[in-house]
């Protein structure tokens, strides 16, 4: 019945618990640390490094049940592979980083909480998360949530955790609900300007079309439609009719929605991407924000939700800009690295923050300043 | 006046007094007709759906305004008195049971629809708007709320939020978590906050799944966007039986490993299907030991696409007979039993308990022997509906509440049915919440440092414990007395606290 480590007999775990414990009496920062795929992101790296490299391996799998349990250090390659021999996947497709996700962490994704081009359709990695295994900074080993879909007994610690960027604690084990893969795919594609593409990317999906991701940059919009075969073929044929896209062929689609997925795209790392001493914001507005009044080069993902810019502008106009719309600006990559990567938050929030922080970890120990540089 | 203060006369003067002083802070803050002190007005708020449990309010507060929510909030937290928020009062778990020295209030007067973006496909509601009415204002642009509670018709946003409630589709479109873009509500001492935004993240620890389910223990919500979902064009239902409750589980697992995520996908046990078909004539199988409802819903291609596959796999499986829905009034029809098992429960037994643990879907026909076990253990009859998709049952324990053993042993009946769940990888509770019904039980679930972290969260929202105190998650105190804290890592569990 427990998805809870054995802590007797699982030596990475019994390290892992004797290192934090040390850390809280000797007050010692420590920073939390899986394949390091997403060292870039984030506010400042602290402390000594705590690796979840050993804690790793699958601890149970149940196609049937769409559960997946596995250590944080689990690679998300491990896990996609074993998903992917019984037709199901990581549907909120969370960035890999490079190496064909043999360096990026399931601890690490769910600490980061980042998805990928099926965000605005499937859902985030929050969605997903359905119990996780945690040590707090009193070297606690605590159990929220579980294996199963609905579960309302007590707060819902196992989420909190999603994108807390490793402040309250080591993540551990990680049950997850993993959906079947759709039955068929199909991408197409638009020549067309930045407020047209936002106005289609929501007409379609208001249409009740399939649509699973949408991205737009420098002029063309790609989307990517998902369900049972019927829908897609009559979805793709209803909008070569009415709208005139092209059908993309599997051998360019797939790794253009992987490269978008895992930040190969050349708007991402190309040499002599726009500006490479930029940074790269990361704006998250409400869906139907027209074009952003801001200068610079721009790629839109989950139909309009999502917007990358690399900007002259000042990181106080981007943030105004992304507020006044609804949203927030962070820096997602920067040389040297924001310690305020994130935008500010009103000062209740600041509040709760705080105390859930002591509450978790009350000497302090865990990533500081990776989420803010107060915490 | 709860019995306790009614027969100390001293408890009983304090306790008018402070009703006297609570009732004139308030009155500065709301019109006299917004407050409630009478025993005769405040009996409507003494209990919700959980009728077993009842106490009186100190005194019932109405206001119409997020302003005045903000202020009652306030003059409560400089008084330190407690405050247990009220939507509709459908809770099944006594989550809005008021406090005896507490002011209940009652936030089904912030009604109002503020804006539907048809666009966007969101809704941003007051929070004592009608699930229903969410998706009724909706259907014009072609959208609906996805989340369905069977309260439907009655239970507010706000409480559904409380509670993370679910519903039959919830298997396919998710909880109210994930429907949820947003919530603005106040903390105790009245600040207003907001979690989420109308983007899909907002920046910072993501504490929208912490208040989402959080029964009103963390801040006060009077305002929720939500996300709309495109109304699908068709939807086609399969009723199946099968000879063994075994073979209906198996379909299940099986269901979902052929790929397919049923809009709905619901078991009713061969006693559930008696007493349904009794009371709707729907035509149900009664030699059947277990029906399928397995729903498909979305284009009229796809749901032709899924049907086939679906028929399938329940063919496959052993289905005895199989039905597919012809039209929207058979489909209706068929739905007609499951959505009336309570009322159909209601109809063979004075009264009767329902209860809401999850499993896991393969443990189901394990689960139902070993209820059938303590039907005769208990010498009570237990009749199950079962969200079979998402391995959530609702056993409905039939007894006689005239009768204070049979209510006894219905409770005994229900707590080993709990920690029978939770002994088989489940939950006490999937969606109707912990509030006062499943303090006990939450000690067999979760360790003492567990608990211990859930409080500490409550702290860290409210430090003095001023929002529906005593709810959600039990003191240690409270498990140490019931001796049911399970014995985590070889340790005993509460070594330091007194037994009694």
């Amino acid at each position: 019945m427990s998805p809870t480590p054995d802590a007797p007999t699982d030596p990475a775990l019994v390290r892992l618990i004797d290192q934090v414990r040390t850390a809280q009496d000797e007050v010692r920062p420590v920073r939390i640390r899986g394949g390091g795929s997403k060292d870039f992101y984030g506010g400042t790296l602290t402390g000594e490094l705590l690796e979840l490299e050993q804690l790793r391996g699958i601890c149970s799998y149940e196609p049937t049940e769409m559960v997946i349990t596995a250590r944080a250090g689990t690679t998300l390659r491990e896990l996609e592979e074993a998903l992917s021999e019984h037709g199901q996947h990581l549907c909120f497709e969370p960035p890999r980083f490079g190496a064909g996700g043999a360096q990026a962490t399931l601890g690490g994704m769910v600490a980061a909480g980042l998805a990928g081009p099926a965000r605005a359709a499937a859902g985030g990695v929050r969605d997903f998360v359905l119990g996780a295994c945690v040590l707090n900074g009193r070297g606690e080993l605590l159990r929220f949530g579980g294996q199963v879909v609905k579960n309302v007994a007590g707060y819902d610690v196992a989420r909190l955790f999603v994108g807390s960027m490793g402040v309250l604690g080591v993540i551990c084990e990680v049950s997850l609900k993993v959906p079947p893969l759709p039955a068929a795919s199909a991408s197409v594609e638009l020549a067309c300007e930045e407020a047209e593409a936002l106005h289609l990317m929501q007409a379609w999906t208001r249409a009740a079309l399939p649509v699973n991701a949408s991205a737009w940059r420098a002029g063309v919009m790609r989307v990517r439609l998902c369900g049972a075969a019927a829908a897609v073929r009559s979805a793709r044929e209803r909008l070569a009719k009415q709208s005139g896209v092209r059908t993309l062929e599997p051998e360019a689609a797939v790794p253009y929605w992987t490269a978008l997925r895992d930040q190969s795209d050349a708007f991402f790392s190309a040499p002599g991407a726009p500006a490479v001493s930029l940074a790269l914001w990361r704006i998250s507005v409400p869906s139907t924000t027209p074009p952003l009044d801001l200068p610079g080069e721009t790629l839109i993902e989950w139909g309009g939700a999502q917007r990358w810019l690399y900007s002259h502008a000042s990181p106080q106009k981007i943030r105004e800009t992304a507020a006044r719309a609804g949203g927030h600006a962070s820096v997602f990559r920067a040389e040297p690295r924001a310690p305020d990567f994130l935008a500010p938050i009103s000062a209740p929030l600041e509040r709760i923050h705080r105390a859930l922080k002591k509450s978790f970890d009350p000497a302090g120990i865990f990533n500081r300043g990776r989420l803010y540089p107060w915490m | 006046m709860n019995t306790q203060v009614q027969s100390d006369p001293h408890a009983a003067a304090a306790w008018v007094a402070r009703q006297a002083e609570v009732m004139a802070a308030l009155s500065k803050v709301l019109p006299r007709e917004a407050l409630l002190h009478r025993r005769e007005d405040t009996v409507a708020y003494e209990c919700d759906a959980l009728t077993a449990y009842r106490r009186a309010p100190m005194l019932v507060a109405l206001p119409e305004s997020e302003v005045q929510v903000s202020a009652v909030l306030k003059t409560c937290h400089a008084l330190g008195v407690a405050i247990v928020a009220r939507g509709a009062g459908t809770g099944l778990s006594g989550g809005a049971l008021p406090h005896e020295q507490g002011v209940t209030l009652s936030l089904a007067r912030l009604n109002r629809i503020l804006r539907i973006d048809p666009t966007a496909r969101t809704a941003t509601v007051q929070c004592g708007v009608r699930n229903l009415a969410i998706s009724d204002a909706a259907a014009p642009f072609d959208l609906y709320y996805a989340p369905d509670p069977s309260s439907q018709i009655a239970c507010t946003i706000g409480g559904n939020v409380a509670e993370n409630s679910g519903g039959v589709h919830c298997l396919k479109y998710g909880l109210t978590l994930h429907n949820v873009l947003r919530i603005k509500g106040y903390t105790a001492d009245g600040e207003m906050v907001e979690f989420g935004s109308e983007a899909l993240d907002a920046p910072g620890l993501d504490l929208l799944p912490l208040v989402v389910g959080s029964e009103g223990m963390l801040a006060v919500v009077t305002q929720v966007t939500v996300r709309l979902t495109p109304k699908p064009q068709t939807a086609r239902c399969i009723m199946a039986s099968f000879d063994s409750v075994e073979t209906a589980g198996s379909a299940v697992a099986n269901i979902i490993a052929a790929g397919i995520i049923p809009a709905g996908l619901e078991l009713m046990d061969r006693p559930m299907t008696a007493a349904v078909e009794n009371f709707v004539h729907a035509g149900y199988d009664l030699q059947a030991a277990a029906i399928l409802l397995c729903e498909s819903d979305g284009t009229v291609e796809e749901v032709d696409e899924e049907v086939e596959r679906m028929r399938s796999v329940l063919e496959r499986c052993g289905a005895t007979r199989l039905e597919v829905s012809a039209d929207e009034e058979q489909r209706l029809r068929f739905w007609s039993g499951r959505k009336n098992a309570f009322p159909a429960s209601g109809r063979i037994s004075p009264d009767y308990m329902c209860m809401d643990s999850t499993i896991p879907r393969k443990r189901l026909a394990e689960m139902l022997r070993a209820i059938e076990k303590m039907e005769q253990k208990y010498g009570l009859r237990c009749v199950n509906v079962f969200h079979a998709g998402d391995g959530n049952l609702h056993p409905l324990i039939l007894f006689d509440a005239n009768d204070p053993d049979q209510l006894h042993r219905c409770e005994l009946f229900g707590a080993e049915i709990l920690e029978t769940s939770v002994r088989l990888g489940g939950t006490v509770s999937g969606e109707h919440g912990v509030g006062v019904e499943k303090l006990n039980s939450m000690c067999v679930q979760f360790s003492a440092a567990e608990l211990e972290q859930m409080l500490a969260i409550k702290r860290a929202f409210d430090p003095d414990g001023l929002l529906n105190p005593g709810k959600a998650v039990p003191t240690l105190h409270r498990c140490a007395e019931y001796g049911k804290m399970h014995v985590h890592r070889g340790l005993l569990p509460f070594a330091e606290l007194p037994r009694f």
